[in-house]
């Protein structure tokens, strides 16, 4: 791209346009004069006699054409176009959207409004804020954590009571807002792929799981030095780190197998910070609606 | 002759010329009264439609903000597009069809160019008198003209204005732009269309009159296409009137020029069929008042070619119609007011959920097409033990359309891992016949 960078191109394009307009101009006024005999046909001849008149056209019709050179060199003026001539009206792309969007957010004030003064307790209860945080969450949320806010492998499930960074409306808010990044580290290299595997088993058998004795027994003791930090002694996590609960049978990256990759390669989970893009009002209302998944089961 | 002795006469010619204003004579008789009738028909329905209610909302309504179109009973959605270009297509056939019979009779009867000329005109006969009256008029001083002139225009505006208010009528609802009118609150997308609309009615009927026809309408230049023979077109007897003239022995045509007074795009119909001609007839009703004057015979200028209405061309575009319009109204008598847009979950390939099933998240876009709030029952079919998760039952109100999330349930055991075909089925709890069926897929990892 850097070729568009030089100053000659813009000038290149401009002279290209005004030529351009110019001999348009010049062509029209030159083709409606006819110097020469009178002509009253135009000369072809179809099926023997069949002659066409060459009839004028009517005046203000060449003014038509006229009308749209002007307009061409007034809209070159005001706006962009000419080169990178910036246009006298200041006219951008991102100035149309930012409008558009702030009339938008003008026109819609008055429904957030309405829902500003309620807590996230009673939106959660509130069929109409349901409706419009159901339709934030389709748009916004959905694309990870599914239309029915069930989640898949990796993105977590927001339908059941299990909170990876706590389930009170204060802190699902901080989590739709900042954004969260939950990160496990590998222990496959600290470890090796046997240590790996007595872990996976004590984890597994935390929850019910069908685990082999001796390495759930070898595992308990590698896991309470090094995985109860994070995971707690009780294996129940710990939301301020995103630690998740180990014994509920919720597995976010799977369970069996699957548990054996977490512990020994890690995982790295991120929630992306929405505050840029949605405002306050919006916020609190999918809060409510993420609130609502879990209290209708 | 020498050929070469003869100079080449050079002039400068202008390849555009200047229009040569009309004074059309007011004209009566049997189809001046018709064009009359065709003005009240078309103008009554365009005017008038717009104030009538409809299950308490205006009956046709083209509410573009919430892509609604209500037509009587009937609601259309942006899907029913298809309803929109089958009308165009019966449009244009009836336009072929009437064209192959009966000539311009579009053009002459029914084109809005044409009614709208022809109130525009009624105004100016009323307010500055008959052809001789306006061409005097024209001439004489400032002071005269002025007065006139100024009414004529402003009844014209007021004409035009309201044109243009009930044009927009038609997409806002006119009763609420009435008021809007009247405190002058009208926005400004709506003030744009009443005066754009308003401003090319008085252009066009006003100002431009036979150079629209002329210059502007491709139909005008395409029709002859569809002429043969048979075809019904305004022609002069040229056999019964020439030699024309006023003493001896003479044809029936005695030169009156009312015929070229009376027409509307200023040609002279004697000079035999040509572009111009609207096919108005407005020559045929003004010489017939001279030939009943004369004591002669009617009809020296007539309709004529009215032939075979049994041909190939008239059968064959009637055919094509009536198929076209047959199939229309049975599909649109048919037409089931639900519509059914399933979009399946592309994050959430696959889910494992508790008791050995395999869940799939879908979207499901239900439209309720009618005027009442409606219940209905999703279901799902294509599978051994699929079924919809949690309420299969969707509530929706009167003409709305939602999105609504379902989960769909298969038992792991003897499905194989892949893509299998699905159906979904919405059907309206209470009403008979109304359901829909989409096709989709179920994935199993």
């Amino acid at each position: 791209m850097s070729e568009f960078t030089s100053g000659f191109w813009s000038l290149f394009i401009a002279v290209v346009t005004v030529v351009s307009i110019v001999a348009c101009a010049w062509f029209l006024k030159s083709q409606s004069i006819r110097r020469g005999p009178k002509v009253e046909t135009t000369g072809h001849i179809w099926d023997e006699d069949l002659a066409e008149y060459n009839n004028p056209l009517p005046r203000w019709w060449s003014w038509l054409f006229y009308l749209t050179i002007v307009f061409g060199l007034a809209y070159l003026v005001l706006y962009p176009g000419l080169g990178s001539w910036k246009g006298t009206l200041g006219w951008t792309q991102v100035g149309e959207l930012k409008s558009e969007t702030e009339k938008a957010e003008k026109q819609f004030a008055p429904l957030y409004e309405r829902f500003a003064a309620m807590d996230v307790d009673a939106l959660s209860r509130n069929p109409e804020a349901l409706a419009v945080g159901q339709k934030l969450f389709l748009n916004n949320c959905a694309q990870c954590h599914a239309s029915d806010g069930g989640g898949s492998r990796g993105f977590p499930n927001l339908t059941d009571r299990d909170w990876l960074w706590g389930g009170e409306p204060k802190l699902i808010e901080a989590t739709i807002a900042h954004g969260r990044t939950g990160v496990m580290p590998p222990f496959g290299q600290a470890l090796g792929e046997d240590k790996v595997k007595d872990v996976a088993s004590y984890v597994i058998s935390l929850s019910g799981g069908a685990a082999d004795s001796i390495r759930v027994a070898k595992g308990r003791d590698i896991y309470m030095t090094t995985c109860f930090a994070c995971h707690g002694a009780d294996a129940k996590g710990n939301p301020a780190l995103g630690a998740p609960n180990l014994t509920d049978r919720i597995w976010l990256h799977g369970s069996d197998a699957n548990v054996i990759q977490t512990i020994s390669r890690g995982r790295v989970s991120q929630m992306p910070a929405h505050k840029e893009l949605l405002s306050e009002a919006k916020i609190r209302l999918l809060t409510a609606y993420v609130l609502s998944l879990s209290a209708s089961r | 002759v020498n050929l070469r002795d003869i100079p080449i006469r050079t002039e400068e010619q202008s390849l555009y010329e200047v229009r040569k204003k009309i004074y059309p004579r007011a004209v009566s008789g049997r189809f001046a009264l018709l064009r009359w009738a065709a003005v009240w028909a078309t103008q009554l329905v365009f005017y008038g439609l717009p104030w009538l209610t409809w299950n308490e909302r205006q009956a046709v309504l083209f509410d573009i903000v919430h892509r609604k179109f209500y037509l009587f009973g009937l609601v259309f959605w942006p899907q029913d597009v298809i309803y929109l270009t089958v009308l165009l297509i019966i449009a244009a056939l009836t336009l072929f069809l009437f064209t192959a019979v009966a000539g311009r009779i579009w053009c002459g009867y029914a084109c809005p160019q044409t009614v709208y000329a022809e109130i525009f005109m009624w105004i100016e006969r009323v307010i500055e008198g008959d052809r001789n009256a306006r061409i005097k008029l024209d001439k004489a001083c400032l002071g005269t003209r002025l007065p006139r002139k100024a009414a004529k225009h402003a009844a014209w505006i007021a004409v035009a204005l309201w044109t243009g208010f009930t044009f927009v009528g038609y997409v806002t609802p006119i009763k609420e732009l009435g008021g809007e009118v009247l405190a002058l609150a009208t926005g400004p997308w709506e003030t744009f269309w009443i005066l754009f609309y308003g401003f090319a009615t008085y252009g066009n009927a006003g100002w431009m009159r036979e150079q629209v026809c002329k210059y502007m309408c491709p139909y005008a230049r395409f029709q002859s296409a569809m002429f043969d023979r048979d075809t019904l077109v305004i022609t002069y007897d040229a056999e019964r009137g020439e030699p024309r003239g006023k003493k001896g022995q003479v044809g029936d045509c005695v030169d009156c020029s009312i015929c070229v007074q009376v027409c509307p795009t200023g040609i002279d119909i004697r000079d035999g069929l040509q572009y111009e001609c609207i096919g108005c007839a407005a020559c045929v009703d003004g010489c017939n008042q001279v030939m009943d004057k004369l004591g002669r015979e009617r009809g020296l200028i007539r309709y004529s070619g009215m032939g075979r209405l049994l041909r190939p061309r008239v059968l064959v575009y009637s055919a094509i119609l009536l198929a076209i319009t047959a199939a229309t109204a049975a599909s649109l008598y048919l037409r089931v007011p639900l519509k059914l847009d399933v979009i399946r979950d592309r994050a959430a390939i696959a889910r494992d959920v508790e008791g050995g099933l395999v869940e799939n998240v879908y979207r499901l876009q239900v439209m309720n097409g009618v005027e009442e709030g409606r219940a209905f029952d999703i279901s799902v079919t294509g599978l051994s033990g699929i079924h919809v998760w949690g309420g299969a039952i969707v509530g929706m109100p009167a003409a709305t359309s939602r999105s609504v999330p379902i989960q769909v349930r298969v038992p792991a055991e003897g499905v194989p891992p892949g893509s299998h075909p699905i159906e979904f089925q919405l059907r309206a709890i209470g009403v008979e016949g109304v359901e829909v069926r989409e096709a989709s897929v179920f994935i199993v990892r």
